[in-house]
């Protein structure tokens, strides 16, 4: 099981070096190969410099055959460029966008993209660290409302090797906002 | 007409620079303080130090009441989000990108974006008028991109030579309709002759201009492809 990571900062290269101990198949891209070194010593994934919005990049990425991706650079909007890519391009199942805008966050989970938004994580933490009640839904990824692209159906099993992936998103239902 | 320019480098000054000399109104967005002052001092209160990809600032413009928005900076992830912002949260009626990669194009066209702008593109098909034989020049799009008016010019060894135009079998959506022959212009009739030298005025739904290319023309040469 393929999963396409852009963006080799800590929460990228982190989560690259857990899915590859836990056997899985791991590309990750970053436009400056300086943060690979964030990588686990014998990470046994791919680090490919690239832009991950620059669709060449993602083809040599193996985004034709993916079914996990996440968009975690620095940049809302080259995340929101390539998660968009991945999914209307390579019709990947499974995309997530870091967003850290929460106007931005809100607006793409309509759009169909599931997002994840680390300001409203922050606040939810700190809020119920303070024994206050925490924001509601910001300490998960937003599930967005499906998009109509039909998903094939293996796509929808959960991953097959190792355990801490998150679950599938929920089934599509209608997607709403724009197209 | 009440206008939201995005980007204030070049593209986006000199845009601001016409659009008021015609008596419209601006707003001109640029996130960067420095540059801002700059077209302060040149064009007055249009500008706004503002990040036009933020939804807050993009309300702060007045978005809900612009009748477009155009996204003109360098930078096409930036273009992107400001088209989708303006297009779904503010129902802005027409959106304008400058696209900066070629290959982004589709995208944004599937992503709603309304006009799409590419440099690229345009320098490109200039240096493709060049480009003497076995390509496919594109003239012009039609339809906000979904067609293009597109120039074959017949090669000696092009499947079309000797052929008449009822022969050929075009990919549905396509039409033929003027052959320059000798610098002289004439509609295509169906029992008229295709002969080397003619250059083929068609109309060719995007998707189909592979298989046009293929029955006017041929396989395309290795040097001409923009493929990487």
């Amino acid at each position: 099981m393929r999963v396409i990571i852009v963006g080799s900062g800590r929460v990228g290269a982190g989560m690259a070096s857990q899915l590859a101990e836990e056997g899985h198949e791991v590309v990750i891209l970053d436009t400056r190969t300086e943060s690979f070194r964030r990588l686990a010593p014998g990470f046994s994934g791919q680090a490919l410099r690239g832009d991950g919005t620059d669709t060449s990049v993602l083809e040599r990425a193996g985004a034709r055959e993916c079914e996990w991706f996440f968009a975690l650079t620095n940049g809302d909007n080259r995340n929101i460029l390539a998660a968009q890519l991945a999914r209307e391009a390579f019709g990947i199942p499974h995309v997530l966008c870091k967003i850290n805008d929460p106007v931005r966050s809100k607006a793409y989970a309509t759009l169909g993209i599931d997002t994840i938004n680390r300001t409203e994580m922050m606040m939810d933490s700190i809020s119920r660290y303070m024994g206050k009640p925490g924001i509601p839904g910001a300490g998960d990824v937003t599930v967005a409302v499906k998009p109509a692209r039909p998903m094939p159906a293996e796509a929808e099993a959960p991953m097959a090797a190792g355990e801490p992936m998150p679950a599938a998103p929920p089934s599509p239902a209608e997607r709403i906002g724009g197209r | 007409m009440f206008v939201i320019v995005v980007g204030g480098g070049r593209i986006g000054f000199y845009l601001t620079k016409e659009l008021l000399a015609e008596g419209h109104e601006i707003v001109l967005m640029e996130k960067d303080r420095r540059s801002a002052e700059r077209i302060r001092d040149e064009l007055g209160a249009v500008v706004v130090n503002r990040d036009g990809c933020e939804g807050t600032h993009l309300a702060e413009a007045g978005a809900n009441r612009a009748a477009i928005v155009a996204a003109v900076t360098g930078d096409d992830a930036d273009n992107l989000v400001v088209c989708q912002m303006a297009k779904h949260h503010f129902d802005v009626p027409r959106t304008i990108a400058r696209v900066n990669n070629p290959r982004n194009e589709p995208l944004f066209r599937e992503l709603g974006v309304d006009e799409i702008i590419s440099p690229t593109r345009m320098v490109l098909a200039a240096i493709e008028q060049d480009i003497p034989v076995h390509e496919l020049l594109h003239l012009a799009n039609l339809e906000g991109g979904e067609l293009e008016l597109l120039e074959a010019q017949i090669a000696d060894d092009s499947p079309a030579l000797g052929r008449r135009p009822r022969d050929i079998a075009l990919p549905e959506g396509c039409t033929l309709f003027v052959v320059i022959r000798d610098d002289k212009a004439q509609a295509i009739r169906p029992e008229m002759i295709f002969a080397e030298g003619d250059k083929v005025i068609a109309i060719s739904r995007t998707e189909c201009e592979n298989e046009l290319r293929m029955q006017l023309i041929g396989e395309l040469p290795e040097i001409a492809s923009i493929e990487a």
